[in-house]
């Protein structure tokens, strides 16, 4: 089994790569029927993103039809191929990717100015197909804008803020950095933007929802955005199902997928006690103005995710707000417990460790048969599956 | 300048004196040597010779002719010594090692014999600091009998291109292997480490190739942690000129231009690593 790329080296490809690693340590590597896909996962598995380069992308695209193949390998290692970024792209002419399954080896050949020829052989392992499920298509709230007004977004917050909270209205974006409960009110600093309609090249809200996020992807995906130039295209539904961020072009697709805060999971998950099953109200966004920051703090740490299989209505009611600040009690605890568990997954298997984020997805396990068919992912179903047990073998 | 004057009349009890305009055209060069402490230094009428060993398999050499320095006395036909390189080059730097165009730090270098300690004399605006830096029973540098009658395969390159490649080697493998050969793949330096092997192949009739002379094919290792503080040496350079001989010990020799345009020469020995099965 041997597959072939050939492209005129553009710097994109390396971007992507880079922009992958923010994620996480692996790269997927998937050359398909519809392209080159190169995907990662983070180790808490509430990020992921895809690029795909289609067949058009490359000069020569030669795969073995019949049977899908794919890879994963440490995305260091591929890093290293395009270490010299800001060189490369004066030096190198053409760039020749060569699977080959027989060998068990990924090559990259980079053909260079002055004959000077950069072979790197890598080794992978095999892996299951890495496929998140979402469906940006059905989203109640869809986005579009250029890279430079979320870089500027962006710029505001500290390097160490990890996650952010985006509310929307009809009108306006309100991007504002996420204070945890447990954080000193006195001491904690709140910044909030916000954006006016008009500064977005599509701005389709239809769920006035709030959502939070981490903003470490944002800004893997930001790099590449803004080095491209492609606008980045947001979607999103309600708190606990993912967020997709995409940036698109004729040859490219990269897909960014980010869990939404959600702190229903993990208390179903301790089976500690369940709390309202009905939604809460989406916090009306104009609550940013009110100087009432803890009766807005709790309503959002009450919000609750769909159930993995619960298929609900895009719009939230807004009926069953009652609510009472016993379940917020409990939350805090559990979040301040799972902020610790959060790097280190494999610890615990009887009891699955807390998250606060829903852990997205997964097609991970899907057989290869079922691989060969696999449809274009806006297709699939939103689920927000909170599952550990299907992380693919190492 | 006034150190010149200064010093004159005791000038007959010393066996070397050397006085450079610009501390940097000789602390730069040693700075490309520098990877231990010890440092041999060998001054003949020719100019001076700064040895600097590693490990018995490595030798880096640097030559700094006497027309580079302005005044270049010997008394004897050799004269040598041994110093700590680091206090050397921190006394050089005294001045901090200013690079503003238009402002340098003379040096006078005399060395009055064995027991004696090597005295710099360095002057910059009208500032003057002498140092003493103690010498050291000099040691005798390994002979790497690197003969080049026995030399079969030689290429010259500009340093440019193989920057590129010593900034990307990859630095988990233990070994870089050189395969110098008259057919493919002609010059070709490769690294084997946690993620795979890598390979970069020059060809002979590159641009950036000046001269490829290649009898046989060889392959060779050398200890990656060997060779890394020869990039200092490719950093500074212009050209470099890679030959093995017919044991597979490797020369490098780098051609480096100074601040006024004069060249000087660096130049490594390594010893292989070990055999490899020739093709």
């Amino acid at each position: 089994m041997l597959c072939v790329c050939v492209c005129a080296y553009r710097p994109v490809l390396a971007k992507a790569i880079q922009s992958l690693s923010r994620i996480g340590d692996e790269l997927y590597v998937e050359p398909q029927e519809d392209g080159l896909a190169l995907r990662s996962v983070n180790s808490s598995r509430s990020a992921y993103a895809c690029f795909l380069f289609a067949p058009l992308f490359f000069t020569r695209y030669t795969i073995p039809s019949g049977h899908a193949f794919r890879c994963k390998m440490a995305i260091k290692s591929v890093q290293a191929v395009f270490r010299s970024l800001a060189s490369l792209e004066k030096t190198v002419e053409k760039c020749h990717i060569e699977l080959d399954g027989q060998k068990n080896r990924l090559t990259f050949t980079l053909h260079c100015r002055h004959g000077l020829l950069k072979t790197h052989n890598l080794s992978f392992q095999d892996s299951e197909s890495l496929q998140a499920v979402f469906d940006k298509d059905s989203c109640a709230n869809v986005f579009r804008a250029q890279p430079r007004l979320l870089v500027d977004t962006v710029v505001h917050f500290p390097p160490s803020l990890e996650e952010v909270t985006v509310s929307v209205s009809d009108e306006r974006m309100w991007v504002r950095n996420h204070v945890e409960e447990e954080a000193e009110q006195s001491k904690a600093m709140l910044t909030e933007l916000c954006l006016a309609s008009d500064e977005f090249d599509h701005f389709a809200a239809q769920a006035h929802n709030s959502i939070t996020f981490c903003l470490k992807e944002l800004r893997g995906l930001l790099v590449f955005a803004e080095s491209t130039g492609l606008p980045i295209s947001i979607y999103f539904d309600e708190p606990g199902s993912p967020v997709v961020l995409s940036v698109t072009d004729n040859v490219l697709e990269g897909n960014f997928v980010l869990a939404t805060l959600s702190d229903d999971a993990s208390l179903r998950k301790n089976n500690t006690e369940r709390v309202r099953t009905s939604p809460p109200p989406p916090p009306p966004p104009d609550d940013f103005m009110n100087d009432d920051m803890d009766s807005y703090l709790i309503a959002m740490d009450t919000s609750i995710a769909p159930g993995p299989s619960t298929s609900r209505p895009p719009t939230t009611p807004l009926a069953d707000s009652t609510c009472s600040k016993q379940p917020a009690a409990a939350n805090h605890r559990t979040r301040l417990h799972s902020e610790v568990e959060e790097e280190d997954e494999t610890s615990d298997t009887d009891k699955p460790p807390n998250k606060k984020f829903c852990s997205l997805f997964f097609g991970s396990v899907l057989p290869p048969s079922s691989q060969m068919s696999t449809q274009p992912l806006t297709k699939q179903e939103v689920l927000a599956s909170d599952s550990e047990d299907d992380t693919p073998g190492d | 300048m006034p150190l010149s004057t200064q010093s004159q009349p005791d000038d007959e009890h010393y066996a070397l004196v050397a006085s450079l305009d610009n501390a940097r055209n000789l602390s730069n060069i040693l700075k490309a040597i520098t990877f231990k402490d010890h440092a041999i230094f060998t001054a003949t009428p020719n100019g001076l010779k700064v040895t600097v060993e590693d490990s018995k398999c490595l030798q880096a050499n640097a030559f700094i002719q006497a027309e580079i320095f302005q005044e270049f006395t010997i008394k004897e036909d050799l004269v040598g010594f041994q110093v700590n390189l680091t206090v050397l080059l921190d006394c050089l730097n005294i001045f901090g090692g200013t690079t503003v165009p238009g402002v340098s730090t003379a040096l006078r270098m005399c060395y009055r014999g064995y027991g004696y300690p090597l005295t710099l004399f360095l002057e910059e605006g009208g500032v003057v600091t002498v140092c003493k830096i103690n010498t050291e029973e000099p040691e005798d540098p390994i002979d790497f009998d690197f003969c080049s009658t026995n030399v079969t395969n030689k290429a010259i390159l500009l340093s440019e291109s193989l920057k590129e490649a010593f900034s990307e080697l990859d630095m988990t493998s233990e070994v870089l292997q050189i395969t110098m050969s008259p057919s493919q793949p002609y010059f070709r330096l490769s690294t084997f480490g946690n993620s795979g092997n890598a390979h970069y192949d020059y060809p002979k009739d590159s641009d950036m190739m000046e001269l490829f002379r290649c009898t046989k094919t060889q392959t060779h290792r050398y200890k990656m942690s060997l060779l890394k503080p020869s990039t200092k040496a490719l950093a500074l350079s212009c050209k470099v000129s890679v030959r093995t001989d017919s044991r597979g010990f490797l020369s490098l020799q780098y051609l480096v231009r100074n601040d006024d345009g004069q060249i000087c020469f660096v130049e490594y020995y390594c010893c292989p690593d070990e055999e490899v099965e020739e093709e």
